[in-house]
């Protein structure tokens, strides 16, 4: 994980669940097939505009709702980190345990501009507009997980401590 | 210092004399279900597990298996029960949906932290128990290492007055709370006080698993007499209660008069903020009724339908689907006459398993359609075709809609 990230910021509103980035019907097909439906009903087409690098930024109860693992379509799609104003904890986890990073930052989704260019700083908790503006200063994660994101996640630690047979599996 | 109950349990899992707000505490977990999803998709067999006995494996979302994805998982699952001697497995056909057999077995016990993936598992906390889903990556590491961390949230305390109308259930309390207080993001949910005497156990499951739709962390009742019976039918033993210290830090406390409920409904997308009493909504056709899940697919709910539609027919050009929380449901709702009254009056009872609730194998809805349902998420798309609208009740009121074919008071019908 590279600390601080430069990509073009995707913008969403409050309390986008979870059935929105990963619908039901889309459980039944494989990830690069269900990836191409996230956000299918809240922005259509987006998948297709999206590109490896990209940042979804949201604001309040960000992923509330269930625990499908929303995150692996978001690395299946080349995103490499959320942002929102708040998450919902289990959303949250979730994210960070498949190794894309989750920071909390207020106002985040008011301030910055969709499609906008930002600088992202994991570890300090802050974004602002790549050409320069206001920074947002959001709450650091802790130090653990932070180490968990380092080694790209739970899988790879397991796989570390001899948990699982091979070593990086199931990516 | 005083603590909440979920602030006690969490200690205690870590412990520590103390935990409270803000805290990062690393807890042993002492019960963990594996779900069907979890070996569908993700799995690999791990080199070795921390302790079988604090392990379940329960078949639920996709039974019988609807895809050869499903079926395959079902086959690693079985694997991977007998390789690692796990004696609580819930195979198809001693299987229902993993909450319900959770509180049937007494595998969440007061005082006690369980995890599961599933996003529902806060429903353990009607048992005082720190329950949650945690997401299938973190529930596969718990199985492999028996730890988790938890950041303590701030709790909120709901004080139940008064004593529950009988046409009100848990749901309609819930409702209540979450259209006039909204999301409670990272915050715990505590309910106590005088009125939960009115207020049995069933109810008290529906209230608790509904807290991930206000996005909650950990949703906690007291193990009062009424809880601790109920587990000693299960388990053989009263289990030690955990209760809250005088004093103890809320985020809020909140009193909701249960004598003053009505029943209640929820506008299709959300419930926070979302949700009033049946007698104020316009009136709605209804193409589904959908009364089943985790939530509402208890015994109770089952004799609910029952009752109403006893006598009574599903309205024409309506469907109305039950469900059974599980196979020990289905199989007392059958002995009880419930099944027989149901299917006579048009409905289709169906297998145990998460179904229709989450729009995967089957009782889909098609653009255009107006669907109620008692189970646990309207979010748009969740059910079917994203054109498709759900709105949220309780059996009763979702059984009455099924009858009048338009969303009313349940009282009207039994007028
Ligand atoms: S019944 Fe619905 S909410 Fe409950 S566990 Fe199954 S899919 Fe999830």
């Amino acid at each position: 994980m590279k600390d601080v990230i430069e990509g073009r910021a995707w913008v969403f509103g409050d309390s986008v669940d979870t059935d929105n980035m990963y619908p039901g019907f889309a459980m039944k097909l494989s990830l690069q097939e269900a990836a191409t439906h996230v956000f299918y009903n809240l922005r259509p087409g987006w998948t297709g505009e999206v590109a490896a690098g990209d940042i979804v930024v949201a604001g309040r109860n960000f992923g509330v709702g269930s625990s499908r693992p929303v995150a692996q379509l978001f690395l299946e799609l080349g995103v490499v980190a959320l942002v929102a104003e708040e998450f919902n904890s289990l959303f949250l986890r979730n994210s960070i345990n498949f190794g894309l990073p989750a920071v909390t930052i207020p106002a985040a989704a008011t301030t910055i501009a969709d499609a906008s260019t930002v600088r992202l700083d994991i570890p300090g908790a802050t974004i602002e507009p790549a050409g320069g503006g206001a920074r947002l200063m959001g709450t650091p994660l802790p130090e653990f997980v932070l180490d968990i994101l380092a080694q790209g996640g739970l899988l790879p630690k397991l796989a570390a401590d001899g948990y699982l047979p091979v070593a990086g599996a199931g990516r | 210092m005083s603590m909440t109950i979920i602030e006690k349990i969490l200690a205690r899992g870590a412990g520590l004399e103390e935990a409270h707000a803000g805290d990062v505490v690393v807890c042993d977990v002492d019960m963990t279900v594996l779900i069907d999803l979890q070996f569908a998709t993700l799995w690999k067999d791990p080199t070795r597990i921390a302790d079988p006995d604090r392990l379940a494996v329960i078949m639920d979302h996709a039974v019988p298996a609807p895809t050869i994805g499903d079926a395959d998982g079902g086959v690693r699952a079985r694997a991977f029960v007998r390789r690692f001697g796990i004696e609580r497995f819930f195979d198809v056909g001693r299987h229902g949906i993993c909450h319900q057999v959770i509180a049937e077995n007494g595998l969440a016990r007061p005082g006690e932290i369980l995890t599961c993936t599933d996003s529902h598992t806060c429903a353990a906390g009607a048992y005082n128990n720190a329950a949650r889903g945690l997401g299938p990556i973190e529930v596969y590491s718990i199985m492999c290492t028996g730890k988790t961390w938890f950041q303590v949230a701030p709790t909120i305390r709901y004080e139940l007055l008064g004593a529950k109308p009988e046409v009100v259930s848990g749901k309609d309390i819930f409702l209540h709370i979450a259209g006039t207080y909204g999301d409670a993001t990272n915050h715990n949910l505590e309910l106590g006080g005088p009125g939960l005497a009115s207020v049995p156990m069933n109810d008290r499951r529906t209230i608790a698993t509904q807290g991930a739709e206000v996005s909650a962390d950990f949703t906690t009742f007291p193990a009062d007499e009424i809880c601790l019976d109920f587990l000693q039918e299960r388990i053989g033993e009263r289990p030690e209660p955990v209760e809250a210290d005088l004093g103890a830090a809320y985020a809020a406390v909140r009193q909701v008069d249960l004598s003053e409920l009505t029943p209640w409904v929820a506008r299709p997308g959300k419930v926070a903020d979302n949700a009033l009493p049946v007698s104020q909504l316009e009136r709605r056709r209804v193409d589904q009724c959908f009364i089943g899940s985790c939530a509402n697919g208890q015994i109770e709910d089952m004799r609910v339908a029952a009752e109403m539609l006893r006598g009574r027919r599903v309205a024409p050009g309506v469907r109305l689907i039950v469900t059974p929380a599980s196979q020990a449901v289905y199989a007392q709702a059958v002995r009880e006459g419930c099944v027989e009254t149901l299917v006579d009056a048009g409905a289709i009872v169906t297998n145990s398993t998460c179904g229709a609730c989450f729009g995967y194998h089957m009782g889909l809805l098609g653009a255009g359609e107006v669907c109620i349902t008692a189970s646990t998420r309207n979010f748009k798309g969740r059910m079917g075709s994203p054109d498709a609208e759900i709105y949220m009740a309780s059996p009763r009121t979702v059984a009455a809609a099924a009858i009048a074919g338009e969303i009313i008071d349940p009282r009207e019908v039994l007028g």
